[in-house]
């Protein structure tokens, strides 16, 4: 009896939560509630329309969209993002997630009719933690997904977000893996072999004829994604090729007078900047002075703790985003990242940022409402990113546009370090 | 010419894996365990070297001897804490405590100073002759090299001829033995520890000043190769561990440079194995026949 009574109370209390969740949503989502609230969990309101989206809602009609439905976009929308908080890779998670969350702050004091509610969590760039991540999300009523930050865990988190059908959009996730065969996963970033082509035409363009080394990480899919196309173009301008791994990246005095002796006047660097950084000291330490490329990876070196910036005396590093860039939307966002977290902000901020902006003028495109079930929201995003008419400016890029196959077409940009801080050419 | 190149990287690099070696073989020697946290103890004293250098602004030696201070003191703690009441354990509880200890420093770590890399200022720095420096050898090298010589001659000393070196030599024979004759084991194997945990933070001091990225992973592969070097020339044996960590650090080098960047690795490991085939104690090792 007491049993019966103590489930009695939760069931109350349950639809009592969905009731008040309902109330903020819009018509047809009462009647879900109470349609699924026994099997369902109290919390979970937005899920409601999700699990049941076999009833004809009001909604129902304009699952087509196609950019000119008429119906108003609104409601406050769930989304969820992954990405390294803690370990080995922090940095590119906290930076994407502050990114994300300044956009939806910025958003949400706006106080139009699209409100967003964000929940970041951490998945330490391991793919089994981001799957966690994205159940926890998931739960939690996620209806678009910012993330994951790391290609592994995108990769990973991808195919779960394709079976569910939740719209996904990562800030940072580069390789083409990311993307393959799932319609619902989109790229802010360049993906890793349009990276490598457009810094192969790059040194064609400007270091026309000169010999060319190239050191890579080849246990990491976005280096060697990167050096793979990059060699495409190249061929024979090669004249070294250098490898290194997770284990292997504090030395690299080897690859480094390697490179010296074969007489490579321009060394290409796919990689993130802390191997960058050794390599840059040891090549000093010998004398050595080619012009270094560097890819979006690179971004981020010059905030090192106690880095000489002198190491990096023109490095070209071909990225997207330069925090010192002096266009009114940047000196914003520079300055609200810094004053959340007491440095300057690297491309993977200005991604996360641009990623809820691309999501916001993706809904009002598409007339979007919150108690649309993830599928119909997923769908209906799918239609506007690919419609070939949609287009967004933001700051890593004017003019993105997106492809069936979810990459990004944007124009990167070179910048060269000059007195420790980015300048155009 | 190019050879010479590699062939002083190999060097330096070897040096490095020295010094972190003879603190494995030390600890191993004396207190028949592996201690896998040497690793991130020498983290620590990167770290700690780096944080007096460049937040209370201390010369560099001051720096490094605040290093050697604190490390020793994190030394004797660990292993009065984690291992001393595992004495009587197993081997391999210990083992898996040091493993434990080696993920709880690492964390800390990543606690107190965060997981953006610190850039490391190098302690010592000379111009180096024009030719010398072209060829890779640089005033880092030099001073790791001449270092890993001198602390391999007085631990050397230390261990032979001294009435501490005596009472080590004693615990490692036969712990049982050495308390009836009267010497205080647990205070020897604390002293042991101490001493190679000064060790590790000197060898921090030069891996962050030879690879100027600091994390608090820094220690972890650095501490696996020396364990590897260790066991090339005779876990136990403080030449052993000298000679093992300059052929480990000139063979990695020079697979690297004529083999294949790729492959370096598999071929020290191989060079391991068949070393390990042939005298299965190692280069300089002992062979201790067992009692049964």
């Amino acid at each position: 009896m007491k049993k019966f009574l103590a489930l009695l109370l939760a069931l109350t209390m349950a639809l009592a939560l969905v009731a008040c969740g309902g109330n903020s949503g819009n018509s047809g989502s009462t009647g879900n509630a109470g349609n699924n609230s026994a099997s369902d969990n109290g919390g979970s309101t937005d899920n409601g329309g999700a699990a049941n989206n076999g009833a004809s809602t009001n909604n129902s009609g304009s699952t087509d969209n196609s950019g000119d439905t008429t119906a108003t976009a609104g409601g406050t929308f769930k989304l969820g993002g992954i990405g390294p908080m803690t370990g080995e890779n922090a940095q590119y998670g906290l930076a994407a997630m502050t990114g994300a969350q300044i956009a939806v702050d910025e958003i949400n004091a706006l106080g139009g009719d699209i409100q967003f509610e964000f929940q970041a969590e951490d998945d330490q760039a391991v793919a089994d933690n981001a799957v966690n991540a994205y159940n926890t999300l998931k739960d939690n009523g996620m209806q678009i997904l910012v993330g994951a930050v790391t290609t592994g865990s995108c990769i990973a988190v991808a195919s779960e977000a394709n079976t569910d059908r939740i719209f996904a959009l990562t800030p940072s996730a580069s390789s083409t893996d990311v993307t393959a065969g799932k319609d619902n996963m989109f790229q802010m970033c360049f993906t890793d072999p349009n990276q490598g082509i457009a810094g192969a035409s790059y040194i064609q363009e400007n270091f026309d004829g000169k010999k060319v080394a190239v050191i890579y990480k080849n246990d990491d899919a976005y280096s060697t994604g990167i050096y793979e196309a990059f060699k495409g173009e190249m061929g024979d301008a090669i004249v070294y090729e250098g490898t290194f791994t997770s284990d292997t990246q504090t030395d690299f005095s080897v690859q480094v007078t390697a490179a010296k002796d074969a007489g490579a006047e321009v060394v290409y660097l796919p990689m993130y900047y802390q191997p960058a950084t050794v390599i840059l000291t040891y090549a000093k330490s010998i004398g050595y002075a080619p012009t270094f490329i560097g890819v979006d990876g690179m971004d981020g070196i010059l905030d090192q703790e106690g880095f000489d910036a002198s190491l990096a005396e023109g490095v070209l590093v071909m990225s997207p985003f330069s925090a010192s860039a002096t266009d009114d939307l940047t000196v914003s966002f520079v300055t609200e990242y810094e004053n959340r977290l007491g440095q300057l902000p690297n491309q993977f901020a200005a991604d996360g940022y641009d990623c809820v902006y691309a999501i916001y003028n993706a809904i009002q495109a598409a007339g979007i409402t919150s108690d649309m079930s993830n599928e119909e929201i997923c769908d209906a995003l799918i239609g506007v990113f690919t419609s070939g008419s949609f287009s967004y400016t933001g700051l890593t890029g004017s003019g993105m546009t997106w492809g069936t196959n979810g990459e990004v077409t944007k124009l990167p940009m070179a910048f060269i370090i000059q007195d420790g801080i980015y300048v155009k050419p | 010419m190019v050879f010479f190149s590699y062939l002083f990287s190999g060097i330096s690099l070897g040096s490095i894996y020295a010094i972190i070696a003879l603190g494995y073989t030390m600890v191993y020697g004396i207190a028949k365990m592996l201690n896998f946290a040497h690793g991130d103890v020498i983290m620590v004293g990167g770290y700690i070297c780096y944080c007096s250098m460049t937040y209370l602004g201390l010369p560099a030696i001051v720096s490094i001897l605040l290093s050697m201070v604190v490390c020793t003191v994190l030394g004797v703690v660990i292993e009065g804490l984690a291992y001393k009441p595992l004495r009587q354990a197993g081997s391999l509880a210990v083992l898996i405590t040091a493993i434990g200890v080696s993920y709880f420093l690492q964390n800390a770590a990543q606690l107190i100073w965060g997981v953006t890399p610190k850039i490391f200022t190098p302690v010592v720095s000379f111009p180096m002759p024009e030719g010398l420096a072209a060829m890779g050898l640089s005033s880092v090298a030099v001073v790791t090299m001449v270092t890993c010589v001198v602390i391999m001659i007085v631990l050397t000393t230390f261990v032979n001829h001294t009435k501490l070196g005596k009472a080590m030599r004693a615990c490692s024979e036969d712990k049982g033995a050495a308390q009836l004759m009267g010497i205080n084991v647990n205070r020897t194997i604390s002293l042991t520890f101490a001493i190679g945990s000064a060790l590790a933070a000197i060898a921090g001091v030069l891996l962050c000043s030879y690879t100027p990225t600091l994390i608090p992973t820094t220690g972890s592969m650095p501490g696996i190769k020396a364990f590897t070097a260790a066991v090339f020339g005779g876990i136990g044996s403080i030449p052993g561990a000298f000679i093992g960590g300059l052929l480990l650090g000139i063979i990695e080098a020079l697979a690297k440079a004529y083999v294949s960047t790729n492959l370096a690795n598999a071929i020290v490991f191989a060079v391991l194995i068949v070393v390990l085939l042939v005298r299965p104690t190692g280069l300089l090792g002992k062979y201790v026949p067992e009692k049964v």
